[in-house]
């Protein structure tokens, strides 16, 4: 294995390693955030003792996790730099911009009225206590808005255009930046949140129940928190599948690597259980599944809202064919075209430079015409081989189903204790039911986390969808540095997330034994 | 706006939150004394303290990045990504900090109060000594060269390529680390200076900061005087560009002098900044109870650390000069994002007035009630 070839998976790890630590934390702080402060508004309406209880226990447990969420959060930022400096150079005219607009807007928002939100009690007004709770939450947001934006632009790049005198792109629409796939992005990833912490919040007050302590607290806050994520898992899946429209649009590779579907068809079905055949590849017959219980017309429907609509499959991609909405076969570029393409774009931009240090300017505007013609598959000139284009299917074709699956069980779960809660004190008798919702508290952690497994292991290998293949992005640094910086952190944060997961089950445990009502 | 009236203002931009940053490692200077705090009473008292404040100093060094990244992303690229283990380290010691405020004592932390106290003082030293080492970059060099044209070697395509030792070098370069020295100490004099004004109630304690103080406060003299010094001797290089592309680089003897006086007003604020950090040291030292003190020195260290941006990046200085090949030095013409983006950046830069307005507003509210020992020990949420 090449140096290189280390390098890069090595630091794919050490940022997946970061993202998935980092993604342990955020969707809770955003959940929770509003949580408390809808919590706290109730309280200063009705200045009911319980309501401010309430309000102070959860803040609390949003306090311990935000503090560990801030520390990951800081390494995804430097680590653009430290681990994908080319990257950074090839598009940190556009990427750039939303990080600093982060910076600027959400993370001091974040950081000032946070501090007033744990300190300021005997300090401030009650009101100017809750403007401050109020905007923490929605600067928490505000930053997800922005690094969700930046994130989907990765995965379809517009409002640029390459400048080859630099040999990067550069921004020539803002506003482009906030397309289909980012607008979906944000709302599901951060409703994803509110459904996180509905669950997290039911659980917590299960414990409450069945260490049979402050019940009233309890079934208080199973109220909040149920409605709370039923409203979050629904606009999830909503959004989920306007997600998935955008994806068959935009990325029709990830979302058969999804489906693990390689020979595509019209009114195509959904695997819902499935054993993908290890043999399978691109180009053999062997069969995609060992096993599977599909739904017809399935995936159609989920990526064109249309039964009999024609989903490629990997290798009509590779081979360049598709359908249109009217049952016509149309070519698209296949890969084989795109990698020639991809060199010659790179050959273009080559001899512009060349021509450009002998002065020539016909040479010069015949490459710049040739680039600009090639240019939509640069980053496929970077490969030898279709093979080197093609996302690993079955971790995205697993994960996208771990989050669908949990994603419904969840769904499900949140009706069925709302119902309970209103309607019997079942909930509150039976330990069985209780148990049920405090194990299913770290499955809607997995689900969530499948959910960006999903959207980053399909994407691959693209840093930048068709311009930047992870191979080009990194920095030249040693892999042994990588390796060793991996470990680090994964030590490190492995460190602090037994430390965060300890201290909130004391601090639970702690204020279980207060009088919270 | 032109391309080079944006470069100029997002330089200016850069300097401010540069400015910013250096102040409010007065965190960081805090932190830097809590294992000699001598009396637990008095490690929390600093601890929380520092802990109403810790978020800001960690959100500017956050968006001081950002901007860097949009505005500057050439800089960007090389500097993090070729001296890897300079920022990894910078890093690290922002990360320990930012868990062990709330977590220090948690009952079920696991690790113990003295084991994120340990992680706050190394935050405290290791984070100062570090930025400065950053910042002295970018008047003594790294060992590096961006050649654009490698994008198109497969084997081989990252434009920014720097000296085997990955960042080591700058750290134990003794030059930077003179700067680093100096950011530590002006740190922690800050921080001495911060507490006089932030805690009330305990005489014995103002004492011992006023003490402190005039210590910390005289160590950094020496290094600030000695960086100052080598600063104003030191040779750096003219860039003549076309905009975009170097076409020649001019080594300059005393080129950051030449800057200074040249650049009239980067002197001046030289001039006041250092004037106002020594009169905010010396009355808050010498005086009997003066509490003002880290406003004179907050404000002076802003403005000196912006007047060395300054002199870094204008008067067509390579603001991140290249020690292997100064041809590929980098300035604010050739680092700088387009026209496109800076206006783009420039009109959300429009809000960092309010952003400021409504932190000084809430500094001064959470600030108003001072801390004392008796109000520790009955507050809801401390540290």
């Amino acid at each position: 294995m090449s140096d290189l070839t280390t390098v890069v998976d090595w630091s794919r790890l050490q940022f997946a390693i970061t993202a998935i630590y980092h993604w342990l934390f955020v969707p809770l702080t955003l959940g929770l955030s509003v949580m408390v402060a809808i919590m706290e508004s109730i309280y200063l309406k009705t200045k009911s003792e319980k309501w401010l209880l309430a309000t102070k226990f959860w803040m609390r447990l949003f306090g311990i996790n935000f503090a560990i969420g801030v520390a990951t959060g800081i390494i995804l930022e430097f680590e653009f730099g430290t681990n994908w400096s080319n990257y950074s150079w090839f598009v940190g005219d556009i990427f750039g911009a939303p990080l600093a607009i982060e910076g600027i807007l959400a993370f001091f928002m974040e950081s000032t009225f946070v501090a007033v939100m744990f300190f300021g009690w005997n300090k401030v007004s009650p009101r100017f206590h809750l403007a401050s709770t109020w905007l923490t939450s929605i600067g928490a947001s505000i930053s997800a808005l922005w690094i969700l934006v930046a994130n989907a632009w990765m995965q379809y790049p517009v409002g640029m255009e390459f400048d080859p005198e630099q040999m990067r792109n550069v921004m020539d629409n803002f506003w482009a930046l906030f397309s289909g796939i980012a607008v979906n992005k944000f709302f599901h990833a951060v409703l994803s949140g509110w459904a996180l912490s509905g669950v997290f919040v039911i659980g917590v007050s299960c414990w409450f129940l069945w260490k049979k302590r402050n019940v009233e607290f309890a079934v208080r806050s199973i109220k909040v928190g149920a409605w709370f994520g039923l409203v979050g898992m629904v606009l999830t899946m909503y959004t989920g599948d306007g997600s998935a429209v955008e994806v068959t649009k935009h990325q029709p590779m990830k979302l058969a690597a999804m489906e693990g579907l390689y020979h595509g068809h019209q009114g195509q079905s959904l695997a819902a259980v499935a054993v993908l055949n290890p043999d399978k590849e691109w180009n053999n017959d062997e069969d995609e599944y060992l096993f599977d219980i599909s739904l017809p017309y399935g995936l159609s429907i989920l990526g064109r809202h249309d039964a009999d609509a024609f989903i490629p499959g990997i290798t009509d991609i590779i081979n360049g064919v598709d359908m249109n909405a009217e049952g016509d076969t149309i070519n698209t570029v296949s890969y084989a075209d795109r990698i020639a393409m991809g060199k010659k774009a790179q050959q273009a931009l080559r001899l512009y430079g060349e021509a450009r240090e002998a002065g020539d300017s016909a040479a010069m505007a015949s490459s710049l015409k040739n680039l600009k013609e090639n240019y939509r598959f640069f980053g496929y000139g970077y490969f030898n081989s279709v093979n080197e284009a093609i996302p690993p299917v079955g971790l995205t074709f697993v994960m996208f189903r771990v989050m669908v699956v949990l994603g419904s069980y969840f769904l499900l779960f949140f009706i069925v204790v709302l119902l309970l809660v209103y309607k019997s004190t079942l909930l509150q008798k039976s330990v069985w039911l209780q148990w049920i919702a405090m194990v299913s508290v770290p499955f809607m952690w997995i689900c969530s986390e499948a959910g960006w497994a999903v959207a980053e292991v399909g994407r691959q290998p693209w840093t930048v969808q068709d311009l930047l293949p992870t191979m080009a992005s990194v920095s030249a640094v040693p892999a042994s540095s990588v390796i060793v910086t991996f470990w680090l952190f994964a030590l490190i944060f492995t460190v602090l997330l037994i430390a965060e997961v300890s201290i909130m089950c004391r601090q639970i445990s702690k204020e279980s034994k207060k009088a919270l009502a | 706006m032109t391309l080079e009236y944006l470069q100029n203002y997002w330089w200016l931009l850069v300097s401010v939150l540069g400015g910013i940053l250096v102040f409010l490692l007065f965190v960081q200077g805090g932190q830097s004394m809590i294992l000699s705090a001598g009396s637990e009473t008095r490690r929390d008292l600093i601890v929380n303290s520092m802990g109403g404040k810790w978020e800001l100093t960690f959100t500017t060094l956050v968006t001081f990045g950002g901007a860097a990244f949009a505005s500057f992303p050439l800089f960007y690229s090389t500097s993090f990504g070729g001296a890897y283990w300079l920022w990894i380290l910078i890093l690290f010691s922002f990360i320990v900090q930012a868990v062990s405020y709330e977590y220090r004592r948690k009952k079920g932390n696991i690790y113990g109060t003295k084991t994120y106290d340990i992680f706050l003082f190394i935050n405290g030293c290791v984070g100062c000594v570090l930025l400065g080492v950053a910042v002295s970059m970018f008047f003594f060099g790294g060992e590096f060269t961006v050649n654009r044209g490698n994008l198109l070697d497969g084997s081989a395509p990252v434009i920014s390529q720097w000296a085997s030792t990955h960042g080591f070098e700058a750290i134990f370069n003794w030059k930077n680390l003179v700067l680093g020295v100096a950011v530590l100490f002006l740190a922690r004099t800050q921080a001495c200076l911060y507490m006089m004004n932030n805690i009330t109630d305990d005489p014995d304690f103002f004492k011992t900061l006023k003490a402190k103080a005039l210590i910390n406060g005289g160590i950094f003299l020496v290094f600030f005087l000695w960086f100052l010094a080598l600063l104003l001797t030191a040779t750096g290089y003219t860039v003549v560009s076309d905009g975009i592309h170097t076409i020649d680089v001019q080594e300059t003897p005393f080129k950051y002098f030449h800057n200074y006086t040249d650049m009239w007003w980067a002197g001046i604020t030289l001039l006041l900044g250092v004037v106002l950090v020594l009169f905010g040291w010396l009355k808050s030292c010498l005086s009997k109870h003066f509490t003002k003190g880290i406003w004179f020195t907050g404000i002076g260290t802003f403005l000196v650390v912006a007047s060395l941006f300054w002199v870094a990046g204008y008067g067509d200085t390579a603001f991140y000069p290249s020690l292997l090949n100064p041809m590929d030095s980098l300035t604010i013409r050739n680092a700088s994002s387009s026209e496109f983006t800076l206006k783009t950046m420039s009109y959300v830069s429009l809000l960092i007035p309010f952003v400021l307005a409504y932190i000084v507003y809430v500094w001064r509210a959470m600030d108003k009630k001072k801390l004392t020992p008796a109000t520790l020990e009955s507050t809801d949420h401390k540290y």
